[in-house]
């Protein structure tokens, strides 16, 4: 009998059928959300089909507001405002326009914790795979049975492994590590699996590297990806969750499909140039570029350390004058400690934009959108054409767009 | 209960130099220029309108008909569309090589039967169009003009359990509660 991997584990923990890899197994979800995004869609879904009875438990049922908030159209407001309505019928908690993107939420709030099963409307909620969690984004009728029954169906992924050779040196961050397995695995490297990440580079990030890596696997077409929870992962989640949980890991049996090492110990600073963010090349390679934004934020760099890196490097100076730079905290909390640790300040003294927490530039524009010919450089996730603008993305880390905001083109971090 | 077994002449989605297809994407099976539809009953006449070569596939079609396909059937948009178009026209099946996974999703979710048959590329040159295919849902087995036999992937329980119910919802009320 061959043993389990990660996500074997944690799905046959949540059912009742045999799991391998290719069989379709009913699996228990213990938390379900959805976001303004679909959740009015998932409202009128549950109507349509279950009139008006309860959810299945809405103590595991929650919605996040982060896609457009607040609101800035009435579309938008009035979809936010069906689903207050329908939660507050339901006694299903919202975690409004105020609270920051939904995945991180859950993660601050210990509704996520190692070895749980969690899924919602944003397709980046495999981001949970940074605390060794399952997450899913799924359809607004798949969520719509999930609220109802407290179950869902799922395919179960092989799982694939990747090990990382070699440790993570300044002025490479978790982003510079994350942009080396895209360039290696490329956009469909990882198509229809589960990936398992393993190596000192990998032991040593902190949570907020773990979130950076993790969020970039749906860019490598894979199901999520799971970095094994450290100790001090463990203490974290267990202290937001209020109770214990052991983490989740693989038996040294367990069977992959496909090994790949990535060698990063001659790693420097990497970039993904328009329009895919597998397109990586070394910031070296397009040094002296001239830009004319910045964005800091998102799901994959919208943590305090990411922004505590940037106000490192930019106190006490000026940004170029023909910089717009903004920055988007993730959450609520992450803006509170901002706030006390002196970030806010010495990012607006730089002359920083400063926005609420959400998803901020990264969906719908919340912040400014680009125009025809802008070169921007941004720490969000996609640069396909069209999404953050009609002009041209450069993803890299918050270091490399400190440091493009300072000098107004692109620059290798000291 | 639904019958587990289905009996059906064959289509078989090849391209003008008569290959199989692979990658048929969700444009190609329901175009997005009739994305506004939301009634089932009018999606049919839509159905692979945009393959080339397959433009009067929803005229020829009857019902109880089955649809064969490549690899990575169903790639692209999560239109349900593209699933409920096959159901309009009472498509008994679909047999393909793979599937895109939010296609797989979707047409599990709505009670659709659809089985995978793995490496059918190898041997497609032995199904024609208009053949007659007999299909076990439970045993995945195919027997091809009362002759030659194949085996595909049975269905899941979980297949089974929402084709049975009809789709998705019908059976999350099975489940009481
Ligand atoms: S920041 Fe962007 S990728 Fe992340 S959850 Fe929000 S919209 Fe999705």
């Amino acid at each position: 009998m061959p043993g389990q991997t990660i996500i074997e584990k944690i799905i046959q923990t949540h059912s009742d059928e045999t799991v391998a890899p290719g069989r379709i197994v009913w699996m228990e979800l213990d938390v379900r959300t959805a976001r303004d995004f679909a959740g009015a869609n998932v409202v009128q879904n549950f109507r349509t089909h279950y009139s008006n009875s309860p959810v299945a438990d809405a103590s595991k049922t929650f919605f996040t507001f982060d896609c457009v908030v607040p609101a800035k159209t009435i579309p938008y407001a009035n979809n936010q405002h069906i689903c207050r309505r329908w939660a507050r019928e339901q006694g299903i908690k919202v975690y409004d326009v105020d609270a920051g993107i939904g995945s991180h939420v859950a993660i601050e709030e210990g509704l996520a914790y190692p070895g749980c099963t969690f899924v919602g409307t944003d397709s980046h909620l495999n981001i949970l795979g940074a605390i060794g969690a399952f997450g899913q984004g799924m359809g607004d009728q798949d969520i719509a049975f999930g609220f109802k029954t407290g179950k869902t169906w799922f395919e179960v992924p092989p799982t694939m492994k990747v090990m990382i050779e070699g440790d993570l040196r300044p002025p490479c961050t978790a982003r510079d590590l994350t942009l080396a397995v895209l360039r290696e695995l490329g956009s469909s490297g990882a198509l229809g699996r589960a990936v398992e990440f393993y190596g000192s580079a990998i032991e040593d990030l902190d949570l907020s590297g773990r979130i950076t890596l993790a969020s970039q696997i749906t860019e490598m077409g894979g199901i999520i990806g799971f970095i094994p929870p450290s100790e001090e992962v463990l203490a974290f989640c267990r202290e937001r969750a209020g109770r214990g949980m052991p983490g989740v890991y693989a038996d040294p049996n367990a069977e992959y499909c496909e090994v790949v090492e990535v060698d990063i110990t001659d790693l420097e600073p990497l970039i993904a140039c328009p329009p895919n963010p597998a397109n990586v090349k070394p910031v070296r390679e397009l040094a002296g570029t001239r830009i004319d934004s910045v964005f800091l934020g998102s799901c994959t760099n919208g943590r305090f350390e990411d922004f505590a890196a940037v106000a490192e490097v930019v106190e006490g100076k000026r940004i170029a004058p023909w910089v717009m730079a903004s920055v988007v905290p993730a959450t609520r909390k992450v803006y509170a400690r901002m706030l006390q640790e002196g970030v806010l300040q010495a990012l607006f003294e730089a002359g920083f934009i400063i926005s609420n927490p959400g998803c901020g530039g990264c969906a719908s524009g919340q912040i400014g959108m680009t125009g025809q010919g802008q070169v921007q450089v941004s720490t969000s996730n996609r640069n396909f054409r069209g999404k953050q603008g009609a002009g041209d993305t450069y993803l890299a880390s918050p270091l490399t767009a400190a440091w493009a905001a300072l000098r107004g083109e692109i620059t290798v971090p000291q | 209960m639904k019958p587990t077994k289905i009996r059906g002449r064959i289509w078989v989605l090849t391209d003008p130099d008569g290959k199989m297809y692979d990658d048929v994407d969700t444009d190609m099976i329901f175009h997005n220029r009739h994305l506004h539809i939301t009634e089932v009953a009018e999606m049919g006449q839509y159905a692979l309108g945009n393959l080339q070569g397959w433009e009067d596939f929803a005229r020829e079609c009857q019902p109880g008909d089955i649809v064969i396909a490549g690899a990575n059937f169903g790639a692209g948009s999560s239109r349900q569309q593209a699933v409920d178009c096959f159901r309009a026209l009472g498509v008994g099946g679909l047999i393909a090589e793979s599937y895109g996974a939010i296609y797989k999703r979707n047409a599990i979710n709505s009670g659709f039967p659809i089985l995978t048959l793995p490496h059918l590329s190898e041997i497609a040159g032995e199904f024609e169009n208009g053949d007659e295919l007999q299909v076990n849902f439970e045993t995945g087995q195919l027997v091809l003009n009362d002759e030659k036999a194949y085996q595909a992937q049975p269905f899941s329980k979980v297949q089974a359990d929402i084709y049975q119910s009809g789709n998705l919802f019908a059976y999350g009320k099975t489940l009481g509660g």
